[in-house]
């Protein structure tokens, strides 16, 4: 390498800007930063054989609408001025309004939503079950939705629970119409919902073993024969992702 | 030699006490057994699941004494298919074909719910193409008036009202005709997709939509002069299945139980879709809170949806040509893919295009169909007014080419829970009533 070579740069160290002046720099705060749950690999999901669309090694992080940050506009402030103290986080998107309840905290959550004059949620859709293998920690979460027929609003709960201990607390005592939805997601997520009058299954059969719409549950089905091919079960063709 | 009577009743000792097995009308040996003294009074009926009287494959359990029920419980799950698991195994598009069978009375409202969320995620609602949301608005209102019309016939045969039966069939199949002409099949659609509707509104088709309204209109009438003040009907249904507003509020009663009790709650109103805040019609309410209210309020409400049938009509008419799918080539299929004289799903333009013109136009058609679209990663939940209240599907999606999830909130499932409160103390033929005003329909409840 000659002298002509040398990297050239400026005599002397460019003075880097305090993060003051330059607001776009600072870090983003802890509670905003975007977590990904889970990865997608290659360009089209393709397990088992060649990828040959030369994306094999492609890495996408499955992420999920990050948390909002105050004001969040509108009614929302309303409800969360409501619910101050009791929310883990807040997440605004596509005009929904989300907020993460610990599950010690969710019962107080509801009773406050039904009762508050100035929240006066009466309305609850029941609970859906949804289950994120790769969540570590967080694998089970039961999502409420709630309607306020007084001030024509809509919000969602959603409470999380780790698979190994898989109890969430039941509302049933606040909204009875929660009876056979958190009978559901028992049945399907093998959620345990603490308090409920009798968490039997109610769409399997009693005997029934495992629960059904867990991401670690099979689908089931057998190959199908016709004029002598044969077409795999659904989740077992091949699929993109 | 004595003939056996395969219809008698049988009777079995268990830990539970004498368990007598009734199949046919043969209620001989129970009486017996029952006035012997061996057993107390209080008897526990099952009911069903395959009972006519029970809606579909509901089963009653029902404690009585005498003729009153104490205890009234019901068993589902006996129509259980799992549809929600299937949609995480197919594409966004290919979940329509499923979810439409849920709720079999109301497909187009399972299809637009479904729908309807997906696009939030997509962030494409105000995209779709407004004859779209006209034609959509249309079929659900037409199915409306189906679902009402079965609702209130398969209710009177219940009660031995068969010639309410008989002309709500009858004026049922003029929809199911419509149906059937315009998006082909007589149910399981499949026809509101992501970004649009799959076809365009076939020749003929506004006409028969005004044939339709004007035939109703004089049809209509009757069920108003058979049942309305009819004493043996009312005498049936009035008082029985009572729920008041708090109660429906507490149990998550939505649709015309909720309308009964007098609080016009409609999602067509206040929280509207689809476009319905266009459109000129009615909340229908009653403020009896009983079977026969419920009764009243979709007499009512099969009007108000004749009324926007009727405006949707007249938009379409000035809607010719228009298109009724979104313009994104990366969700709209690339053809209008109709049945032709040769019986093949396919459109020959578009053949002689993708075949001997574009490669790419081949390529992107392919991918489009076997991989899908991918719909950014978040939930959402956009509930419709179905015939029964607030149906809405829970979509989830980590940014794949699949649902990760989705669930559907059914109003029968949710009102199917006020069996108990709407028939504990009454008679047994008051739970038929009571049930038959819910109106479940087990395909829904089950999923």
């Amino acid at each position: 390498m000659s002298d002509d070579d040398k990297l050239e740069g400026p005599e002397t160290a460019v003075e880097q800007p305090a993060t003051a002046q330059s607001p776009e720099n600072v870090p983003v705060p802890e509670e905003t930063r975007v977590t990904a749950v889970g990865e997608r690999h290659g360009m089209f999901g393709v397990r088992g054989s060649g990828d040959t669309s030369g994306y094999g090694g492609l890495v996408k992080p499955t992420v999920f609408p990050s948390p909002a940050q105050r004001p969040y506009g509108g009614w929302f402030d309303t409800v969360a001025d409501g619910l101050d103290g009791l929310v883990e986080s807040v997440v605004i998107h596509r005009g929904e309004i989300t907020f993460h309840v610990a599950r010690e905290n969710l019962l107080e959550v509801a009773r406050r939503l039904r009762d508050d004059e100035q929240l006066r949620f009466e309305f609850c859709s029941g609970v859906s079950g949804v289950h994120y293998p790769d969540d570590t920690g967080h694998e089970l979460h039961a999502v409420y939705h709630l309607l306020s027929m007084t001030w024509n609003r809509r919000v969602r709960l959603e409470v999380t629970c780790p698979d190994a201990d898989p109890h969430i607390p039941s509302i049933v005592s606040v909204y009875p119409t929660n009876d056979w939805h958190e009978r559901e997601t028992w049945d399907f997520f093998g959620i345990v919902f603490d308090g409920h009058p009798a968490l039997t299954r109610i769409q399997m059969p009693d005997d029934w073993p495992g629960h059904p719409q867990r991401k670690d549950y099979p689908l089931g089905g057998i190959p199908v024969e016709y004029k002598g091919g044969t077409i795999p079960p659904p989740d077992q063709r091949r699929s993109y992702n | 030699m004595a003939t056996t009577d395969p219809y008698a009743a049988s009777e079995a000792e268990t830990s539970q006490g004498r368990v007598f097995t009734v199949t046919g009308q043969d209620w001989d040996s129970v009486v017996e057994g029952i006035g012997s003294g061996e057993t107390d009074e209080r008897v526990v009926v099952n009911m069903g699941p395959q009972h006519p009287s029970t809606h579909g494959v509901l089963r009653l359990i029902l404690e009585l004494e005498g003729e009153t029920v104490t205890e009234a419980r019901c068993g589902i799950g006996y129509l259980h298919t799992g549809i929600e698991k299937n949609m995480e195994f197919r594409s966004w598009v290919q979940g329509v074909t499923f979810c439409t069978r849920m709720d079999y009375l109301a497909p187009f409202h399972n299809e637009a719910t479904y729908v309807l969320g997906v696009e939030r995620l997509l962030d494409i609602e105000d995209q779709v193409p407004e004859k779209a949301q006209v034609m959509r608005v249309l079929l659900m209102e037409l199915n409306r008036i189906s679902s009402h019309l079965v609702c209130i016939a398969t209710g009177g045969m219940e009660i031995g009202a068969l010639t309410v039966m008989t002309i709500g069939f009858r004026e049922r199949e003029l929809v199911l005709d419509l149906f059937e002409l315009i998006t082909g099949l007589r149910m399981n659609h499949a026809f509101i997709r992501p970004g649009g509707v799959a076809q365009d509104l076939p020749p003929g088709a506004l006409d028969e939509i005004r044939d339709f309204i004007a035939l109703m209109k004089k049809r209509l009438p009757e069920y108003a002069a058979l049942c309305n003040a009819n004493p043996i009907f009312k005498a049936r249904l009035e008082g029985v299945g009572h729920l008041d507003l708090a109660g429906c509020l507490a149990l998550g009663m939505s649709g015309p139980v909720l309308r009964s009790t007098g609080y016009a709650w409609d999602l067509r109103k206040t929280q509207p879709y689809c476009g319905y805040e266009d459109y000129d019609f009615d909340v229908q309410t009653w403020d009896t809170a009983d079977s026969y209210g419920r009764f009243r309020v979709r007499l009512a409400e099969m009007w108000e949806s004749l009324k926007i049938v009727e405006q949707c009509a007249d938009r379409l008419a000035g809607l010719e040509k228009a298109p009724v799918m979104i313009e994104d080539k990366k969700i709209a299929w690339p053809s209008q893919l109709a049945i032709g004289s040769d019986g093949m799903g396919n459109s020959l333009d578009h053949i002689r295009h993708i075949m001997g013109e574009s490669m790419e136009a081949l390529i992107h058609h392919f991918k489009l169909v076997t991989e899908g679209f991918r719909v950014p990663a978040g939930q959402a939940y956009v509930p419709i007014e179905s015939p029964r209240g607030e149906l809405g599907a829970h979509v989830v999606s980590d940014g794949g080419t699949r649902p990760f999830r989705a669930h559907f909130r059914d109003p029968s499932f949710t009102n199917l829970q006020a069996t108990s409160v709407m028939s504990e103390g009454g008679m047994v033929a008051d739970v038929i009533v009571a049930i038959a005003s819910i109106d479940p329909v087990m395909g829904g409840v089950d999923r």
